[in-house]
Order: structure tokens, then sequence, then C-alpha cells
């Protein structure tokens, strides 16, 4: 096992559990802790592969990932606003019950 | 005494009078068609105008017979036909036509003649009824027809007159339609003749199939001529019978029905539920000599191939059965008390005796008997009439008697009518007919037979006419009320008549036979020696003997007694079984209920049965199928269609639910499909170009 | 691989399992921050320091002091009474180990042929600063732009609903 692939089985690993996070838990804030985590474990995806890629100079890898984190926070603000916002409305922040688009 | 008949020579123009001749049939009708639509006051207009057209066509005829007559008297025979295509059809033509000849001239004037004199007599005898303008309507119509059926030259024309002429009478005979008595009788007469007719019409059909053309006289192409008559003989029919004898047979058929001969002359007696003029016109002058007639106009037809003359097989058929109508009809004369029905078989017996005539002695031995019956028939059926109009419309004999001191006109001209009749020699038309057919008769080759049962026929005659007049004039009066003369139209015709009924001896006495001569077209001169020859003589010895002993057994028996109506006959008293079967008709119309008619009750039930029941239950069924058909129909739209179509459409619709459920408005759940299908595009994407 | 890429990597998971596994939704929060923690140490490791240093000031800075605050603004330190799992954990479960599996399958049979340039690279925060000026200068004023929106934003979103309430 290479470092590279190491890192990335970390990667893999954290990504599965911020998924089965988000695709469990019942309320939406830890929907998004869940998404936090997705969003985390492709920067380290990202930054791995730019410390093992052949040019590091170009610094792909490492822009690709600061911007990452800028719009994962940017998106962290506005989706717990929303939460918040929805909580104000229906008293509850559970997912299950948030079904109001229901077909 | 019979000379070689000179064959007509053919005439290739028309003249004037013959090309007019169509007139005398056409104005009596067109008279008919402007009464049909006269108003019912207007009585005195629709005699007028039937009277009028009467007098006119009677004043064609007699021109037309003087024309006819000349052409005689200067030596060349005179058949003038005009013909003319009604109808064709491919090369077919469909030929119409009249001729005037010796038989149609004569026929012609008589016809006229007598039927004027009753149009006359009928504007006194039908005054008091209401339905005056309908009578004479149908008086001309049927005057029109008859007169069609004498000039006809086509057999199709003659047919369609004919069937006319059945129609008229008809409507004449049931002219008091509310009686039941005179519309069965009006009924009667229609059916019994059309089953004359029937046969009459086989015999058109075959005889134009045979000879390929409809006319009678058509310069040597018509059917009556001998090129047609040769080709009839040689093919053969039935039984021996040639071709020609088959339909003459056929034609003879027709003429049976329309003069009551043996088998169809049921009608007859019935018919004089009609009005007295129309028994004097119809039933005894004019239509029922209309088949007498028709024999005489196919007589060549009838003639052709005979070894000796009259003795075809056809012409042996009409002989015997006039022969045995004379008689039988004579018989049932005799125990009638109806003044009206002894006179009606009287007629059926002297029709008889025309065909007879016509079957052995030729053409103008029966046509001059039905010349002279015309005359004294129609004087003594107007007598009749005159004494029934005079009794207050009583018809019974014995409920009348006496009435020569009431009516001494109508008596007298009575008792001229009825010497006629019976055949009182020399002085009486009647005899001179009469024994011309007895001459002939036993001039048969064939059998003495007819010629005896036309003697005893003559007895029974006599006999049966002093019954009824000493009945009538003889006696006390035993009606109710006064008997009164007629008026002076209603004798006056009498008088006319009767001296007719005189008169018309003298044309055809052996001395001069001027009738046959003229028929025959040959000449004619007076030949006074002709009165010594024995077989004239032992004739008149047999005709007076006939005279003696019928009138005397009859003077004897009924003589000057005054039989009441409840009392028994004398004769009756004397041979009750006899008189019980001659006064029921000899059972024939019992027989006829009996059989054909029974038979025909059968067969309509038969019909009914199958109608009601077997097509009914056919239709039935078929409503039945159809109704469960349509049930079906329905359960299979209802049920099946729509329920499987309902049922899909639910389907359906709860597959949408179940798919709906996948969108429950639920986050998570989209976000795991949306992870489901990453793996799985993932995975396809990853390993699926692996080699 | 070397004992303290373990031990963080341990540490990373550890907390990305007690975030997501934690009934109390604070604690779950903390633990978060654990995991950040644990990330930001690896991307040191992996010598990228303005990463790392990045991911500590934003994720544990901010990103978590938000969720904290969430959490305490619609009361989720209470522990609600249906559970915290949904009915249906399994499924999820599922789903997220036949991902682990897929990824998990795909990184181990292309590990021959992935890059493996062991030499440190010689970055300096200097060169990231040019970088960002020059290379990647659009991308920095779009990320501006949706920072003021995404700030904008979450401010109308939750300050929209306050005035509504009040009235």
């Amino acid at each position: 096992m290479t470092p590279l692939t190491g890192y990335l089985i970390v990667a893999a690993l954290i990504f599965a559990i911020g998924l089965a996070g988000a695709l469990t838990r019942r309320n939406a804030i830890m929907v998004l802790i869940g998404i936090e985590l997705m969003l985390n474990a492709a920067n380290l995806n990202l930054i791995a592969f730019w410390r093992y890629s052949p040019h590091p100079e170009l610094l792909t890898g490492m822009m690709f990932a600061i911007f990452s984190i800028a719009v994962a926070a940017a998106e962290a603000a506005v989706g717990l606003g929303l939460v918040i916002s929805i909580y104000r409305h229906a008293k509850t922040a559970d997912v299950e019950q948030m079904n109001r688009m229901k077909g | 005494m019979m000379q070689e008949a000179i064959a007509f020579t053919p005439q290739l123009d028309a003249s004037s009078i013959a090309r007019w001749l169509w007139l005398i049939p056409a104005l009596p009708i067109v008279a008919a068609g402007i009464i049909s639509v006269l108003k019912q006051p207007r009585r005195r207009l629709a005699s007028n105008l039937a009277i009028g057209s009467m007098g006119i066509s009677l004043l064609i005829a007699m021109s037309a017979f003087v024309h006819v007559l000349s052409g005689w008297s200067n030596g060349h025979a005179v058949r003038e036909v005009v013909n003319f295509s009604w109808l064709t059809v491919g090369t077919q033509a469909v030929e119409l036509g009249w001729v005037l000849d010796p038989l149609s001239a004569v026929m012609l004037v008589m016809v006229t003649f007598v039927g004027l004199l009753i149009f006359i007599y009928s504007t006194g005898y039908m005054e008091h009824d209401e339905n005056y303008t309908r009578f004479f309507c149908f008086l001309a119509l049927f005057a029109g027809a008859m007169l069609g059926v004498v000039i006809a030259n086509s057999i199709l024309l003659l047919f369609m007159c004919w069937e006319l002429v059945g129609l008229t009478s008809y409507l004449l005979i049931g002219f008091w339609y509310h009686k039941p008595s005179a519309a069965a009788a009006a009924r009667k007469a229609f059916i019994t003749t059309r089953v004359g007719d029937i046969f009459f019409l086989l015999g058109i059909v075959w005889l134009f199939a045979q000879t390929g053309t409809l006319l009678f006289y058509d310069r040597g192409a018509g059917s009556m001529e001998p090129l047609a008559l040769g080709g009839l003989l040689v093919h053969h029919s039935h039984w021996g019978l040639t071709a020609a004898g088959a339909i003459g047979l056929l034609i003879f058929a027709g003429a049976a029905g329309k003069s009551g001969q043996l088998p169809l002359h049921v009608w007859l007696p019935d018919a004089m539920e009609g009005p007295t003029p129309v028994s004097a016109l119809i039933h005894a002058a004019t239509m029922v000599a209309a088949g007498v007639y028709l024999i005489a106009r196919v007589y060549p037809l009838m003639a052709a191939g005979a070894i000796a003359p009259g003795t075809t097989t056809a012409l042996t058929v009409v002989t015997w059965v006039g022969a045995s109508t004379a008689v039988f009809a004579a018989l049932i004369a005799v125990a009638q008390n109806d003044i009206k029905r002894i006179l009606a078989y009287s007629t059926v017996s002297q029709l008889g005796y025309m065909m007879a005539g016509l079957g052995v002695g030729g053409v103008a031995v029966g046509m001059f008997h039905l010349i002279t019956h015309a005359f004294f028939k129609a004087l003594l059926f107007m007598g009749s009439g005159s004494v029934i109009h005079g009794v207050h419309e009583e018809q019974d004999t014995r409920r009348m008697g006496g009435l020569r001191k009431y009516m001494p006109l109508t008596f007298l001209t009575y008792a001229v009518g009825m010497l006629a009749l019976c055949g009182v020699p020399i002085f009486f038309s009647g005899f001179w007919s009469k024994d011309a057919i007895l001459e002939s008769a036993h001039g048969w080759p064939l059998s003495h037979a007819p010629y005896y049962m036309l003697v005893f026929g003559a007895v029974l005659t006599a006999f049966y006419m002093t019954r009824q007049v000493s009945y009538v004039f003889f006696g006390e009066y035993r009606g109710h009320g006064h008997a009164h003369e007629s008026p002076r139209v209603m004798t006056t015709p009498l008088a006319i008549l009767a001296v007719f009924a005189v008169a018309l001896g003298v044309i055809g006495t052996p001395a001069w036979p001027w009738f046959r001569a003229f028929l025959e077209n040959h000449a004619a001169s007076v030949e006074m020696h002709a009165f010594a020859e024995p077989a004239w003589l032992m004739l008149l010895l047999t005709s007076c003997v006939i005279v003696i002993v019928g009138i005397g057994l009859g003077w004897w028996i009924y003589g000057n007694k005054s039989p009441r109506a409840d009392e028994p006959d004398a004769l009756e008293k004397a041979i009750p079984p006899l008189w019980t079967v001659l006064a029921n008709r000899l059972y024939i119309d019992e027989l006829y209920g009996a059989t054909v008619i029974a038979f025909y009750y059968w067969w309509a039930k038969v019909a009914d049965w199958i109608d009601r029941d077997i097509w009914g239950d056919m239709v039935s069924t078929v409503i039945w199928l159809t109704n469960h058909w349509a049930r079906l129909n329905k359960f299979l739209d209802a049920t099946m269609v729509d329920g499987a179509f309902d049922k899909g459409c639910e389907e359906i619709y709860n597959g949408g639910g179940v798919l709906a459920r996948i969108q429950n408005g639920r986050g998570q759940i989209y976000l795991r499909l949306l992870a489901v299908a990453v793996v799985i595009l993932a995975a396809i994407l990853i390993w699926s170009g692996r080699p | 691989m070397d004992f303290v890429f373990y031990l963080i990597s341990a540490f990373a998971v550890g907390g990305a399992l007690a975030a997501v596994l934690l009934k109390n939704l604070v604690h779950a929060a903390l633990a978060l921050t654990i995991a950040f923690f644990g990330l930001a140490l690896l991307f040191l490791r992996l010598d990228a320091q303005f990463a790392g240093f990045a991911q500590i000031l934003v994720y544990v800075g901010a990103v978590a002091i938000l969720v904290v605050f969430a959490i305490l603004l619609t009361k989720g330190s209470e522990v609600p009474r249906e559970g915290v799992f949904s009915k249906s954990w399994f499924a999820g479960l599922a789903i997220a180990a036949g991902v682990f599996a897929v990824l998990a399958r795909a990184v181990l049979q292309a590990a021959p042929s992935l890059p493996n340039q062991t030499a440190v690279p010689a970055v300096t925060v200097n060169d990231i600063g040019n970088a960002l000026m020059s290379r990647y200068v659009l991308p920095l004023e779009i990320i501006a732009v949706l920072l003021t929106a995404a700030l904008l934003g979450a401010v109308i979103v939750a300050m929209h609903e306050k005035e509504r309430a009040k009235q």
C-alpha cells in the first residue's frame, strides 16, 4: 500500500461515514454534518493527489481544495440558516416530518 | 242446306267506318268517366249522358251494319281490320285492333239497341233509388266494355274488355251493397267467372306462344287464319288432342264461366240480387252472351281439322256441356218460386242451347239463338221488373196472381216473350232459332243424345214458363196492397222488344236463311219450297208436340188455380222427394260448399297456422336470440371490456400510487436514491471497460 | 505507512464516526470538530500547510461554531422521543457500505497505476498567493461573489422569519 492509497482509503472511509450519517440521521443538522464530512473527505482526496502528483508546483489540487473549503463554508452557512428558518415554521428539525413536497 | 262459305276477300284498306269503329265502345266509357265525377244530385245529366252515348253508338253501329250489308249484297265479303301496336318490347309487339265483319256488325247492333232500351227503362225503374248516378256510371262502363269485347280483333284486347265486363258485372250485381246477400252474390259471380278466366288466360298464352300473334285477322297472319290454324293442328298435346283442340277447350272454359255452363253456373241465379235492369242487360242479353260470342269468334280454331262439321273434340265437349246445362237448368227452374230466379235458370238453360247450337251447327245457328234470346229474355226480365214494381217490390210468384187485369200491357208483352221462349211455332222468333238448333242436333254425326236432351229441355221450358205465367198473371191476386201498371217509360221498351221478339224470326227461316248467309258470306235467296222438305216438316211436328205437351201439362197442373204461399206446390204434393231435390237446385251449391270452399277454408286455416305458429315462432326465436345476444354483448361490454379497462386504469392508478410513494417529499430518501444511482453508475463506468 | 499516519487517521475517522453516531447533537458537533482537526493534521502531514491551516480556520473556527449555534437555536440539545436514527437506518447504512466498497475497490485496483512522487513539493505561501492572483483570479472573484451572496442569503433567510414572527 503506497501512501497515496492509504490516504485515499481513509478519504473513502470518511466519505462513507458522512454518507451514512446523512442518510440515516433524523435531524436536519446531522444531515448537514454528514455533508460536511463528505466534503472534507473529498478535500483530503484532492490534497493527497496533489501531493503525489508529478507536478505539484502547478498547485492545481491545492487551489481546488481551498476553493472547496470556501464553498463548503458558504453552503454550511446558508444551510444552517435554512434549518433555523424551517425550525421556526414547523417547530421541528426532523427531516422525516418535512414531506410537504410529497407527490 | 248449307252452302260452301266463300273465303272472305282480304281488304287492304279499311273503310272510314271501320276506322271510326272504336268510337262505339269509347263513347259509353267516356260517358262513364264523366258521370263518375258528377255529384250525386245531377241525376238527369248522368242518365242523359249514358243514354246519349249509347244512342250515338247505336247510330254508328247501324251505319257499320249497313256498310257490311251493302258489301255482302254486292257479293264481296267484308272483313275489315284496323290493327296497331300498343307496346313494343324488343322485336315483339303487343298488337291491339278491331274488326268489322258480319258477326261483329250483328252483335254491335244488338248490344247497342237492347242496351239503349234498357237504359231508358232504367230511368223509370231506378227513379226512387238514391244512387241513380252511380248506377248509370256503371251501366255505361259495362256497355262500353261489352262493345269492346264485340269489336276486338286482338285476343288480348278481348280479354281486357272481358275482365272489365266481369268487373262491372260485379259492381252492378252488388249495387245494393248494404245487403249482405247482394255483396255475397257479387263476390260469387266474380270468383266463379274468375275460375273460368284462368283457363281462358292459359289458352290465350298458349295460342300466342304457338301462333306468335295476338290478332285474329291480320292479312293472312292472324291466329284465326288458315296458316296459323294449320300450324296448330300439327302440334299434338296430351290425351290425343291437337294444340288447336286443347286451346279451344281452354278458351271454352272461360266462356263456360261467363255464360254459366254446367259446373260454373252457380253465380247466375244469385246474380238476381242486382236491380232488374241489370239482370235484363247483363244476364239476359249481353254479358252471358259474351261467352257464346267468344266461341263464335274463335270458331275457326274450335272447328279446325274437323272431318265432318262440328266433330272436333273441342266442339264435342261444347255440345255435351251445352246440352247438359240446358236440361239441368230447366229441371231446377221447375221448382223455383222467385220470379227472377225462374228466369235466371231459364237463361242458363237457353245458354246451354246456344252452346249446343254452336257445337252441332256452327256460328250461325248459335248466334241466331243468341240474338233472338237477347230480345225475348230482356223483354221477360224487364217485364218481371215491371211486375215487381207494380206489386210493390214483391218477388215471390206465390204472392202474385191475377195481374193480367191490373197490368194489361205488361201481361201482353210478357206473354209474347214467354211464347217466344217456349218456341211456339211460326209466329215467334224463339221457334225459328230453337228449331235450327234442334235440326242441327238431329243431324249430328256423333250422337243423337244431345237432340233428345234438347227436346226434353224444350218440354221443361214450356212447362215451367206456363207455371210461372199462371202463378203471376192468372188466378187471384194474393199479394198485399194494390197492384198497378208501370209508367210509360217502362212499358214502351217492353212493347218495342215484343215486336222484335216476333219479327226477328223472319231472318232465320229455312225459306230465307238470311242470317246464316250473312254470317257465312254466301248469297241467300227466298225459297219457299224449303218449307216442304220432309225433314223440316218432321221438326215442325216435333216442336208442336213439345209446345202442346209442355204448355198443356203446365196449364193442367197449375192452370187458373191460385195456390197460397204456405201451401206446398201441386207437383210437390205429387212427388215430394223430386221436388225437394229440384227446389234445392240439385244441391250443387252445397256440393261446392262441402268440397271446394271447405277445402279453401281448411287451407286458409293451415296457412294461418303456419304463419302464426311456425313463422311466428321463428320470428319469436329470432327476437329471443337477438335479445339475448344483445344482453350478452352488454354483459361483455360492461363487465369485460369496461371491466378490463377499468381494472387496467385502476392498476395504473395504483401503480401510480405505488410509484408516488417514491416521491415522499423526504430529502433523505432522495439522497439515498442518489447514492445508489451513483454507486451503480460508478460500477458500470469503472468496470465496463475492462477487457 | 507509518504509525503517525494511522494515529491521525484513527483520530479523524473516530471523530467522524462519533459525529455520526452520537445521540446528543452538541456532542456530535464537538466530535465533528475533532474530525476536522484530524483532517487538518492529515493535510499538514501531506505538506499542504496552507490548506491545513485554512481548514482549521474555516471549518473548526466557523463551520463547527455555526453548527453548534444552529443546534442550540433549534433546541437540538434535547434528545428527541422517537430516536435519532430513521426507521430504515439499515438501508442507509447498506448504501453507504456499498459506496465505500465501490470506492475502495476502485482505489485498490488502480493502485499500481497511481502516481507516487515522493519528493516534498517546494511550495510556499508566496506561490499560492501568486497563483491566486494570476492563474486562479477568476475563481477567486467568483468565490468572492459567492461568499457575498451566501452571507446575504443567510441573513435574509434567518432574519425574515424573525420579522414575520413578530407580526
